[in-house]
């Protein structure tokens, strides 16, 4: 058998080429992205095998997903906890649908917000979608259970989430391969009217989800995936879930376990074995790695009779991600001796790289706005939304993607004059667009900056959409031309940039202004790719 | 240590890598990795990926052992080893070393902030503990070829102490420099070579 040594991200990529995936769907995200680049690194991408596309955004990239499925071929569609917002709605509905062949959802949650706005748990979204929900607890157990996924989603005919968190998601350890399966061949669904979600078919594929709850009950008390670990001290039991099972099982390295342990892989809950076990023994510990789902869940209003510790009662911090001392700590050991950082250590926050465009660009529209108060731009998500620290002080917002134009608009319609908004190139294609529409439709007095270093830069350079035809997408919404502008931000166009900027805050009406200029990291990349669509365009 | 003692034993090595995003703390633990494949222990690696990147602070905690490991993150007070490719990041983690534990660091500050302490109270904390080697790597590294191969002599250095045999590194500098030429490879064996010395000088 093959042994590989795979991060978590690459082992569910790895596991979806092995369970035979014709295509995989995705938006960049940490901690995601690596699964899809995986693909896009394999042999069978090389080769053709297997599609593997960065998509517009997470919804399209869903709904990519389901069209595949629909056709009885396996796909995979993967996204940070905050992607799967924004697929919301195919997401939903897809449980409704159903799946023809395998779908695969996976959503990576980023606990402690190490590269996120927020830290919403996505297992909370596969029961509001009532679907079955995976989380491993290691990359070999991410990779069996992709397998699994696959095959759970083509017995039931639903979408599976597959829920991981940032450190499985980027943890490294070897991984034994399976046999690959040979990909699904095309076979519509025999009823053609299974995707027509008009309400009265709806509600026949509603009953049909509900009734198959018992279905994914049973599978989840029977894959093994939920499993008990007797432990003779029957004064504590403990229910553990994802990859927090690694640290509590850290904390009993070479010692005895005494406690029975309940690992929870599978969702929904498995209403039996935790009912018995809660039964067996004095006092219940949860850990679990998020929101306090399980824990929520075994306590319901009015609680069990039982001491139950967890996120509820502060044994376990209700914020952030898990660690073995955490873990330790709720077990009541004693705290390690450690050494103490010194107090003259400093932070060293991250910063735009020099020599990057952003830099130029944010010292130009800092000039342009002087004479303005401050707290009249609207920003996004983006390496440029370093641009809220010092020294560049620019940026007043980052909520979601594309949520500097709209929420400009409303500024601008509440009264502000002037306001800005400032959206990377690969985030304008992602969510942007509808919100320019918007302000196109209305006339709305907003000067939109869209900084185009020509890839998708935080995530690590993945192909950004508009590279090659940003001015045609922006111009395709209506927009008058005499307000589009072009700029290269550097050091010697400084002046006339700032004179740009000064002149189109003064316009009563709607314009954008895209600052290019290559990412200084990626720019090699970016030169391919140039070169690759100027080859297709010639021929 | 020789792979015979580590089959007999339970052995483990607790390492954090530490730098500045940019400064190749991913080739050393790549390296790390390779050779910990080839000798047939266990391994976990957790990396820092993402916005973190940028300039920013960043570590990598990799443990081996010769039983399967469970967690991905090193419990405070466990880390065997601190590499660091900066003093002052190299101290941002003491808190995972354990008593007996090493710091081998690069002594040149990375200077990206305007309130980096004074190096002197920087490099005096590093000396404090117990078990540390403090040298200039970037200037050990130039005399072989390039700055860029510091990485890899503060590697070397820390080689003796990772108990996989010196072989194995070089192995996995072969893999990791491939593609870039006998030039580059050659370099950075040379690096790796002058870090073990640096090592065997120190102890």
């Amino acid at each position: 058998m093959r042994k590989l040594p795979l991060l978590g991200d690459e082992a569910i990529a790895q596991a979806a080429i092995d369970a035979g995936i014709t295509s995989i769907y995705a938006y960049p995200g940490t901690p995601s992205t690596e699964i899809t680049e995986y693909v896009q690194k394999s042999k069978q991408f090389r080769e053709h095998q297997i599609i593997a596309q960065w998509c517009a955004n997470e919804k399209t990239a869903m709904e990519a997903a389901i069209g595949v499925s629909y056709t009885g071929k396996r796909s995979m569609t993967c996204m940070k906890h905050v992607g799967l917002n924004v697929a919301a709605d195919p997401f939903m509905n897809s449980a409704i649908t159903g799946a023809n062949g395998g779908l695969v959802v996976v959503s990576a949650d980023d606990p402690s917000m190490h590269s996120s706005q927020n830290e919403q748990d996505s297992r909370y979204f596969g029961k509001f979608a009532q679907i079955p929900v995976l989380e491993p607890h290691d990359q070999q157990e991410a990779y069996d259970m992709v397998h699994y996924a696959f095959n759970l989603s083509e017995k039931f005919q639903t979408p599976v989430l597959l829920r991981i968190t940032t450190r499985l998601a980027h943890s490294r350890s070897g991984v034994t391969l399976k046999d690959s399966t040979a990909q699904n061949t095309l076979k519509l669904p025999d009823d053609l009217q299974r995707f027509v979600l008009l309400p009265a078919l709806a509600k026949k594929r509603y009953k049909i989800l509900l009734d198959n709850q018992v279905n994914f009950l049973q599978e989840s008390l029977h894959s093994g995936f939920n499993r008990l670990i007797q432990g003779v001290d029957k004064s504590l039991g403990i229910i553990v879930s994802g990859i927090a099972f690694n640290y509590l099982m850290e904390n009993f390295q070479h010692k005895n376990l005494p406690f029975p342990i309940l690992k929870i892989g599978q969702y929904p809950i498995p209403n039996e074995l935790i009912r018995n076990f809660v039964n067996e023994v004095d006092e219940v510990l949860i850990l679990e790695e998020g929101y306090p789902l399980i824990e929520e869940q075994l306590l319901g209003f009015l609680g069990i009779g039982k001491n139950v510790h967890g996120k509820f009662d502060a044994t376990v911090p209700r914020a952030g991600e898990l660690n073995p001392n955490l873990v330790a700590k709720a077990l009541k050991f004693p705290e390690v001796k450690m050494n103490t950082v010194p107090e003259f250590l400093v932070n060293r926050p991250p910063q735009l790289c020099a020599g990057c465009p952003h830099i130029d660009t944010y010292n130009a529209l800092n000039d342009a706005l002087s004479e303005f108060t401050q707290g009249r731009v609207m920003s996004d998500i983006g390496c440029y939304t370093l641009g809220a620290l010092p020294p560049f002080n620019t940026i007043n917002s980052c909520v979601d993607m594309g949520a500097s134009i709209t929420m400009a608009k409303g500024a601008s319609d509440a009264g502000l004059r002037p306001v800005v908004s400032v959206i990377g190139d690969s985030t304008f294609i992602h969510s942007g667009i509808t919100g320019l529409i918007d302000c196109v439709t209305y006339n709305t007095p907003i000067t939109i900056i869209i900084l185009d270093n020509e890839t998708t830069a935080m995530t690590g350079g993945q192909k950004s959409l508009a590279l090659g035809r940003l001015e045609s997408v922006v111009l395709g919404t209506g927009l008058d031309p005499d307000h589009l502008h072009i700029i290269d931000p550097r050091k010697k166009f400084h002046s006339e940039n700032v004179e740009i900027f000064k002149k189109e805050l003064s316009y009563e009406g709607v314009s954008v202004v895209i600052a290019r200029r290559e990412c200084i990291v990626a720019i090699d990349q970016i030169k391919k790719e140039l070169q690759s669509i100027a080859v297709s365009k010639n021929i | 240590m020789t792979n015979e003692t580590i089959n007999k034993n339970n052995f483990k090595k607790d390492i954090i890598i530490a730098g500045v995003g940019g400064q190749g703390i991913v080739s050393i633990a790549s390296a790390i990795g390779y050779a910990t494949l080839e000798s047939k222990l266990f391994f976990k690696q957790s990396e820092v990926h993402g916005m973190s990147q940028r300039g920013g602070e960043v570590q990598s905690h990799f443990r081996i052992a010769n039983y399967p490991i469970q967690s991905d993150l090193i419990p405070i007070g466990n880390a065997d080893l601190i590499i660091s490719v900066e003093p002052l990041e190299a101290l941002r983690y003491v808190n995972y070393l354990a008593p007996d534990g090493w710091i081998i660091t690069n002594s040149v500050p990375y200077n990206n902030i305007t309130n980096y302490p004074d190096l002197v109270q920087v490099h005096n904390e590093i000396k404090s503990f117990k078990n540390s080697i403090l040298f200039d790597a970037d200037s050990e590294a130039r005399k072989i070829g390039s700055v860029k191969a510091a990485n890899m002599v503060l590697l070397g250095a820390a080689s003796e102490f990772l108990g996989i045999q010196f072989e194995m590194f070089e192995n996995a500098i072969k893999t990791l420099f491939g593609r870039k030429g006998d030039k580059i490879i050659d370099m950075n064996l040379k690096a790796l070579a002058r870090g073990k010395e640096i090592f065997h000088f120190n102890m």
